[in-house]
């Protein structure tokens, strides 16, 4: 396929204060398809994600989205572009109502009438917590219901690339089913994701392609399915085979 | 030159300008009773001496530690008044005023110290807020307690004998100077502080000195290798605190009135904010030359202005702006270009001009 | 499959009512509190609700001042130590601004509500240039915040002596807002009743934009977390100026009306409040609207009451009210989260 990639990472270098994080990725993250960042804690995941969104502005390389450079873009900008971003820390505001957080997710809504209805049953068709605590504060929310909505948040909009950070950190094995489910409905939909993970049983449920990285490089790229059938690549890249998380 | 090394604690001026500066202000205050009689003169150089010492104690706290506070001023009071009312009434000797700047020091300690523990563990701003609310208060208790402190009028006190303007040990003029005490307390409060500026030198030289640097850029990591920081901070404080009660009583003995504004004022505590800046954060030779050039600037920048002013006589805004009593305006100025551009102050200037190639001074504090 | 959705791990089972929004009126309580033990401590009904009445007033002035500086401080993390001078300018735009109206011989009342509106002008645009010039340049970096602002009011402060002078100038009230009203034997200033409702409007104003606008709800997402804010696609720098700028004409309203207060006008006033309304942001929570009204209040009523009751601790009635909350808080009344 002679189409470029929707999200393209080249030679990106990413210092924070005296520390070199990234050195030289190289990535392609293609449209419609759910992509996987692997790798070990301190590989620079994180920091990619970051990158990506001018969180943590690389010092050299190249990132370009949709063919236009985003590098050195300020994050609000970027984010205007259509990426959304989901970090590990989820970002919610605690002192707000869910109901307040998606409201400000929704950056062509004024007020909560102007919210996409048919988003918004989805949203709560498949997280139904949100509905039912809709109006609390959102800091008083369990981990695993503060992940979905972080998640809905990010998609009460149409958005054309959803970077994901660690999702399934911390939750649960029933929440993380749900997670599954509702981020495979996202997918059913053709939604571009980014997703880092360290859950390789989830990761290979939902990832088309999959990328490893080490030491702040990518160190294997492929489709996900060849990676999840060799035992001993997994073992190799990731020290474990399937079925085990870290 | 091993001596001179030993005796400022390796901490040189490495700079042939500044170290050039120093010799002369260092000589020229030393002689000044013989160069320049007159009272005036002879009050901004001991003036200039005691804001040497208090913006160096300033310093510490704020170049060497990076604490802001705004209760410096407290300190410098709390010397002041000890030394005068200890001399009112126990009566006016030496051992009054031994007894004073001790109980002063103490109070000075147990202040600090309680400043210290209580709020070193918040938020810097945090801190400089609450000193700015307890130095505040302390004025008003200052101006209440007007039986104990002469409240708004202050005190009126004499010297003990040896430094009081009458005494006169020479019956003959000395090079040209006829010696009395008024001489003579100039060259105690000069002793002094070059003494309490040498300790200091010694302080931020030392191993306690270096622990305070590395807390002044990252206490994270410095609380990481296992430096209890507010230990080390509330130290410095009284540290700092300590050295700034000396001066007060100083001003005390030079002055021999003690009132609110002399001591307590906001005005004084700006007054030394400026000159650490100007002269130069974390480099203690800059309250030196900070102190020079702004005591030299107070006094006579007014008399330039003043010829400046009469100049713009006819332009009304104008005018206004080179007004001499508006000559803090331009000192504020001066004060926030240096925050910007200068950092490290006329010192850290001077120190560059010397070796561009050299690596950028260690002690200065790095603001950005 | 719906079974395996509920969620196992939430808080509250699901099988409870849906749990209601629990607001923290105990620093409501207490500030209630304070107010009915003063009227044994006081004695008299008449004193009581002079002094109340005075209390609320210099409170709510205080936080028409202190309002905008919690705000800028929660959103951005900067402290302007030299908010006062907006105080200031406000003070002596409005004697001008009286002077001129006496000149032309305007109603009174009319004059008060320009001299308001052209201070609240003045002090907005200074703001913006003292956002780009002085406090931008400093973001992040506390130390030089302090410096630099403080500088900033040093600068505003002579710049004030060099256009009005640096002798104090009278503010008289216009004649429709002097004298008081009895009520049951207590003399009730009508200056002091048009400046709380002043006030009154300030904090509903704010209230309302902060809890029903989108505008209100970015500020108080970013107070907490502006990063995220800004990956969620806002120019949270935007926000912020226009925030500041908003923050320097409420301090040049609050300038306008202490002014007033006092009847006459000096370029220190900026110093003197800031004092003051440092200590009312401590104690309500930095980035707390709701915290610096009631700390607010708290001091001002404490000032009034303390001043009547005991002159000499009137002083250090802020002091050791700040001491005391912060014992009870150490965050402050509301602290703001994820600080």
């Amino acid at each position: 396929m002679v189409t470029q990639a929707l999200l393209r990472l080249r030679g990106v270098q990413t210092h924070i204060g005296a520390y070199h994080i990234l050195h030289g990725v190289e990535l392609d993250v293609p449209e419609g398809e759910v992509t996987v960042l692997l790798g070990r804690n301190g590989a620079g995941k994180t920091t990619t994600l970051r990158s990506i969104m001018g969180l943590c502005p690389a010092s050299a390389g190249s990132i370009h989205f949709k063919q236009q450079s985003i590098h050195g873009m300020g994050t609000a900008e970027i984010a205007r572009l259509g990426i959304a971003y989901v970090p590990e820390s989820m970002g919610i505001f605690g002192d707000l109502t869910v109901q307040e957080n998606m409201l400000l997710a929704a950056r062509s809504a004024a007020h909560v009438r102007d919210l996409d209805a048919a988003r918004l049953a989805w949203i709560f068709g498949q997280f139904p917590a949100l509905r039912k605590f809709w109006l609390f504060p959102a800091g008083k929310l369990s981990g695993g219901q503060k992940q979905m909505l972080a998640i809905a948040r990010a998609i009460i909009e149409p958005r054309t690339l959803i970077l994901i950070d660690e999702p399934s950190k911390g939750l649960a094995p029933s929440m993380v089913r749900s997670l599954i489910e509702a981020l495979a409905a996202l997918k059913a939909q053709r939604t571009s994701l980014l997703l880092v993970e360290q859950n390789f049983r989830m990761a290979s449920v939902l990832g088309d392609h999959v990328a490893v990285m080490d030491e702040g490089r990518i160190v294997f790229r492929g489709a996900m399915a060849d990676l999840a059938a060799d035992a001993i690549l997994q073992r190799q890249l990731l020290g474990l085979s399937l079925g085990g998380a870290r | 030159m091993k001596w001179l090394q030993r005796l400022l604690s390796q901490d040189l001026p490495r700079s042939p300008l500044l170290a050039l500066a120093l010799l002369l202000t260092f000589l020229v205050l030393a002689l000044a009773p013989f160069l320049f009689g007159g009272a005036k003169s002879m009050s901004v150089a001991a003036k200039i001496l005691i804001f040497m010492l208090l913006v160096a104690s300033y310093d510490l706290l704020l170049g060497y530690t990076g604490i802001v506070s705004f209760a410096h001023t407290m300190f410098f009071g709390i010397g002041a008044y000890g030394v005068a009312i200890a001399s009112l009434r126990l009566g006016e000797s030496w051992g009054a005023l031994a007894g004073g700047l001790g109980l002063a020091l103490l109070l000075s300690m147990l202040l600090s110290l309680a400043m210290g523990l209580l709020s070193l563990r918040v938020r810097a701003i945090f801190f400089a807020m609450i000193t700015l609310a307890v130095a505040s208060a302390f004025q008003t208790l200052v101006s209440q307690l007007s039986d104990f402190t002469g409240g708004e009028d202050g005190l009126t006190f004499r010297n003990p004998f040896g430094i009081s303007p009458s005494y006169q040990p020479f019956e003959s003029a000395v090079f040209g100077l006829l010696i009395d005490g008024r001489a003579l307390g100039y060259w105690l409060i000069y002793g002094v502080v070059l003494l309490m500026f040498l300790v200091l030198l010694r302080i931020v030289n030392s191993p306690f000195g270096r622990v305070l640097q590395a807390i002044r850029e990252n206490d994270f990591r410095a609380e990481a290798l296992g430096y209890r920081t507010v230990a080390y901070r509330t130290v410095s404080n009284v540290l700092s605190a300590m050295f700034a009660c000396v001066a007060g009583a100083l001003l005390a003995l030079w002055l021999r009135y003690v009132g609110p504004d002399t001591t307590l004022s906001f005005e004084i505590m700006l007054d030394v904010l400026l000159i650490v800046v100007i002269g130069g954060m974390g480099t203690l030779y800059g309250s030196i030359i900070g102190s020079v050039v702004f005591v030299l600037a107070q006094n006579y920048l007014q008399d330039l202005l003043r010829f400046a002013a009469k100049a713009f006589n006819a332009v009304p805004l104008l005018s206004d702006l080179v007004n001499p009593d508006r000559w803090l305006l331009w000192m504020g100025l001066l004060f926030v270009l240096s925050v910007y551009y200068f950092p490290s102050g006329i010192v850290g200037r001077l120190r560059r001009i010397r070796m561009p190639a050299a690596k950028s001074d260690a002690t200065a504090p790095p603001l950005s | 499959m719906q079974e395996e959705l509920k969620p196992r791990d939430s808080v509250i089972a699901s099988d409870e009512a849906m749990p209601q929004l629990r607001f923290d009126a105990v620093p409501l309580m207490l500030l209630l509190g304070l107010v009915l033990l003063a009227i044994p401590a006081i004695g008299s009904t008449s004193s009581w609700i002079t002094l109340t009445v005075a209390g609320i007033t210099m409170g709510l002035i205080i936080f028409v001042i202190a309002s905008g500086l919690t705000l800028v401080f929660g959103l951005m993390d900067v402290l302007n130590f030299g908010h006062g001078v907006f105080i200031a300018l406000g003070a002596f735009v409005a004697t001008t601004v009286m002077s001129f109206a006496q000149a032309a011989a305007w109603d009174g009342f009319f004059s008060l509500l320009t001299a308001m509106l052209v201070a609240m002008l003045c002090a907005a645009a200074i703001g913006w240039l003292f956002e780009r010039l002085i406090v931008r340049p400093v973001y992040g970096l506390h130390l030089k915040q302090i410096l630099i602002t403080m500088g900033g009011m040093i600068i505003g402060e002579e710049l004030i002596k060099a256009i009005w002078g640096p002798l104090q100038i009278p503010l008289p009230l216009p004649e429709a807002l002097r004298g008081s009203w009895l009520l049951a034997d207590a003399a009730i200033e009508r200056y002091r009743i048009f400046a709380s409702l002043i006030g009154l409007l300030v904090f509903s104003g704010l209230a309302f934009t902060l809890s029903r606008t989108k505008l209100g709800l970015l500020i108080r997402a970013g107070v907490q977390d502006r990063s995220m804010v800004q990956a969620l696609g806002y120019r949270i720098d935007r926000l912020f100026v226009a925030v500041f700028v908003a923050g320097s004409a409420l301090a040049g309203l609050g300038g306008v009306l202490w002014g007033f207060y006092q009847q006459s006008v000096t370029a220190q006033i900026g110093a003197q409040v800031n004092v003051l309304i440092f200590i009312v942001i401590i104690i309500g929570g930095l980035g707390s609207t709701l915290g610096c009204f009631v700390g607010a209040l708290l001091v001002g009523l404490i000032a009034n009451y303390a001043g009547f009751l005991e002159p000499k601790i009137a002083l250090f009635s802020n002091i050791g009210l700040m001491v005391a909350v912060l014992l009870w808080r150490p965050q402050g009344l509301y602290p703001v989260s994820d600080r």
